[in-house]
């Protein structure tokens, strides 16, 4: 097995490893794996990138089988991590006792700064479990014997799973019959408030069994779990819990500017908004008569072209509120159409704190609040601009 | 995309795209529309015809031009936006507005021994200045006064076609085209005045042909019609003679002029040698220049401003100091300025019924207050606008 290691000690420690039960896939280019496990003596360190071409002699089927790691592997990986986890704590000036994920992100961010634009090619430090794919430990023995009894179904833990769900469904139905049959069953039991939550979509419930389905397994399974909740089970509330995910309402995210008050004591709200490259900021009062004034000119001026005036005119009409506000906004850069859109978006958001929560998420769902992403696309080489081709020439 | 905004309903919470044209049941609706014809059109409408009777009563209010006197007071000088909506209702309606009725109030009270007075209507895009000048002129014209009316100073300085020499001074540059049509057109409008009025003086205007003292003014205008080198010295005399005359007091002249601000301002022509034309070199800018002194009496000036033909001048200025010039205002100084304003809510709501009432918006929310208000924020009640926008598309 001569190939370039970056030294005879990691050849000779894989050869090692190669007789045992991991196998490691001798791709080229494996860096961690093979690296890592062989700093026995080294310490504690964060993880160093050693390339190691790995050494074999099969043909390139190991390629298709993914990389296994070991129990051992895995745990060796933690306890790096946590020392180096200490260590950044130290080198940031920070108490390694309340180091938490967030602050190790942003140290690493501090440290290796990366322009590239794909958030996961950036540099990241994080717990193992989180970056080694789960994988399942060997299932038999060393008489070749599985430990599970549904093994040979080829989904084990899904089959144990539906046969846990099921058997807690014949629970539940047995106690309240039986609570019937004393006649002490009572109909009133609160069912927890399920707007909030989603069920676990299939491909995280395969991340958490680690184990491929289909999608009507995963149909099934669902459906399992709704006759459940039918059931009105106040004790299995816990195992249902388990596989739902909460979902935040999206409004709830609106930030609302709060009402000011200027020395008369009108109250009035400022806000801004952009759209393309024009940026407004508007200040809506609370009580008026409908006059807008664009950098102190009134807006019939400022926008002789209608369409700009109804783009204003949305977010009073949209709210029944046309004669009520008196409005005066500044906007620069973009055209004409583009202020426009600005000064409706900062206008929106400032009617914001004048109206109820209700009214704000119906706002938000009619796209008053949303600020208009498009921009300019960029023109490319060997294009007359962003998609237009140059003329094609047959000859 | 825009007209089918979602809109909140009170208390019920559909966001139906494009349903709220349609919102209720039908039925009712139609029913609202008869009704509204129903009404008597005393609510935008009043049935005084007569400017000179017209007092702050009227404000607001829409008369009617009767089409007769509309081709002979109004050969020229209506916006061609009002004639396309005159031939649709097939009638003439002009709304009663503070600054006309400021203006007839004075004219009323002209001392015609004192010299002319100039008034000047200024006011933004769109306000109604060359309305209200109409209204005046229809006054005046009622009254029996001699009406010069240009319709439009800005036309006389720029794309004219012909341009010749000038026989009558050499520096000077002719406009046979626009000085006929206005020959034409101030022939209808002031035939009996015509024959009254006698030219004081002789005109040779070339070897075979000329007027002789005494012959009526008409003949100078066939002179001009008929042979058209001649039409804007024929202009310049009209004019002259018009000043002269008017001191003896057999008539009253009104000069009204749309657009004054062109004759002080530059214009877009050029000679052949492609160097530029001041207004001072034409014949005819000339003339109205003299005309719009007040160094006769036994009349008035009535003027008005306009961005909207002016040259080189930007879109937002509409006072008279930026439009006119330096030169210009001192020209014109002293005059009484009247500022026409954009529509106030009483006159906003009555050009809304007087359309409703000649059916002209035909949307089922034009009656109703909220279609008011959104066209009252869409136009913001600039009556230029709000014609626009309720134009056909």
């Amino acid at each position: 097995m001569a190939a370039p290691c970056v030294s005879c000690y990691a050849a000779l420690s894989c050869r090692l490893f190669l007789g045992g039960r991991v196998s490691l896939s001798q791709k080229q280019g494996v860096w961690k794996a093979a690296a890592a496990e062989l700093q026995t003596g080294t310490g504690s360190q964060i993880l160093r990138l050693r390339h190691t071409t790995g050494v074999s002699t099969k043909k390139n089927v190991a390629a298709l089988r993914r990389e296994t790691y070991t129990v051992d592997f895995i745990k060796k990986q933690i306890e790096e991590f946590n020392i180096g986890k200490r260590h950044l704590a130290n080198m940031m000036g920070e108490d390694p006792e309340t180091f938490t994920q967030e602050d190790i992100d942003k140290a690493i961010a501090y440290l290796f700064p990366s322009g590239l634009f794909e958030k996961q090619a950036r540099p990241i430090m994080k717990h193992p479990e989180q970056i080694f794919p789960k994988q399942r430990a060997i299932q038999w023995g060393e008489d070749g014997r599985p430990f599970h009894f549904l093994f040979y179904t080829g989904k084990q833990a899904y089959y144990s799973l539906m046969h846990e769900a099921y058997g807690k469904l014949l629970e539940v139905e047995k106690r309240q019959n039986q609570l019937q049959a004393k006649g002490l069953f009572s109909e009133k039991t609160k069912t927890k408030d399920l707007i909030d939550s989603r069920w676990l979509i299939k491909e995280e419930l395969e991340e958490m069994l680690v184990e491929k389905l289909s999608d009507q397994d995963y149909a099934q399974f669902i459906r399992l779990l709704e006759r459940l909740l039918t059931l009105h089970c106040g004790s299995e509330e816990e195992f249902v819990q388990r596989f739902r995910r909460s979902v935040t309402i999206q409004s709830k995210k609106q930030l609302i500017e709060p009402v000011q008050y200027d020395e008369q004591g009108m109250a009035f709200s400022t806000s801004e908004g952009k759209r393309k490259s024009a940026k407004a900021e508007a200040i809506v009062y609370g009580h008026g008569s409908g006059r807008i004034k664009v950098n102190g000119i009134d807006y019939l001026l400022y926008f002789p072209v209608t369409q700009d005036r109804e783009q204003l005119m949305f977010p009073f009409h949209f709210l029944d509120r046309l004669g009520k506000h008196d409005t005066t906004c500044t906007v620069s850069g973009g055209g004409r159409s583009s202020q426009a859109g600005a000064i409706r978006l900062a206008v929106a958001r400032a009617l914001c704190s004048f109206v109820t929560e209700e009214e704000v998420e119906w706002m938000r769902q009619a796209g008053l609040l949303t600020a208009d992403p498009r921009v300019k696309e960029r023109k490319k080489p060997g294009q007359e601009g962003a998609r237009r081709k140059f003329t094609w020439k047959k000859r | 995309m825009l007209r089918r905004m979602t809109r909140l309903l009170s208390g019920a919470r559909q966001l139906d795209p494009g349903r709220f044209l349609h919102r209720g049941s039908p039925a009712p609706q139609s029913l609202d529309a008869h009704l509204d014809d129903q009404r008597p059109r005393a609510v935008s409408c009043t049935s005084e015809d007569d400017p000179a009777r017209h007092g702050e009563q009227h404000a607001a209010l829409h008369y009617h031009i009767p089409l007769q006197d509309l081709k002979t007071v109004f050969p020229q000088g209506l916006p061609p936006r009002f004639i396309m909506q005159v031939k649709t209702f097939n009638e003439a309606c002009l709304m009663v507005r503070k600054p006309a009725l400021e203006l007839l109030h004075y004219l009323k009270n002209t001392n015609f021994a004192h010299p002319a007075v100039r008034y000047v209507l200024y006011g933004e895009k769109g306000t109604g200045k060359t309305l209200s000048l109409c209204h005046v002129v229809h006054f005046c014209a009622k009254q029996d006064w001699l009406i010069l009316h240009i319709p439009d100073a800005h036309l006389w300085v720029k794309n004219c076609r012909g341009l010749l020499q000038s026989s009558y001074n050499k520096q000077r540059f002719d406009q046979p085209v626009e000085a006929s049509i206005w020959l034409k057109n101030f022939k209808t409008a002031n035939e009996r005045f015509l024959s009254q009025i006698k030219v004081q003086e002789k005109y040779v205007w070339n070897k075979r042909e000329s007027t002789e003292k005494g012959s009526p003014l008409g003949a100078v205008v066939e002179q001009g019609l008929t042979r058209v080198r001649n039409a804007t010295d024929a202009v310049g005399i009209v004019l002259k003679e018009l000043k002269n005359q008017s001191c003896l007091g057999a008539f009253h002249l009104l000069v009204a002029v749309d657009g004054v601000n062109a004759l002080w301002g530059r214009t877009s022509l050029k000679r052949e040698d492609k160097s530029l034309i001041a207004p001072e070199e034409l014949a005819l800018v000339c003339s109205l220049r003299k005309m719009v002194r007040n160094d006769w009496h036994g009349g008035a000036i009535v003027l008005t401003l306009s961005q909207t033909g002016s040259l080189f001048k930007p879109r937002k200025a509409y006072l008279p100091q930026e439009l006119l010039g330096k030169e210009g205002f001192d020209a014109l100084d002293p005059f009484i300025p009247i500022l026409v304003s954009n529509y106030n809510p009483k006159e906003f709501e009555s050009c809304i019924q007087y359309y409703l009432e000649n059916k002209w918006l035909q949307h089922e929310k034009a009656h109703t207050e909220e279609g008011k208000k959104e066209l009252l924020f869409l136009s913001d009640a600039n009556p230029g606008q709000l014609e626009r926008l309720c134009a056909y598309l």
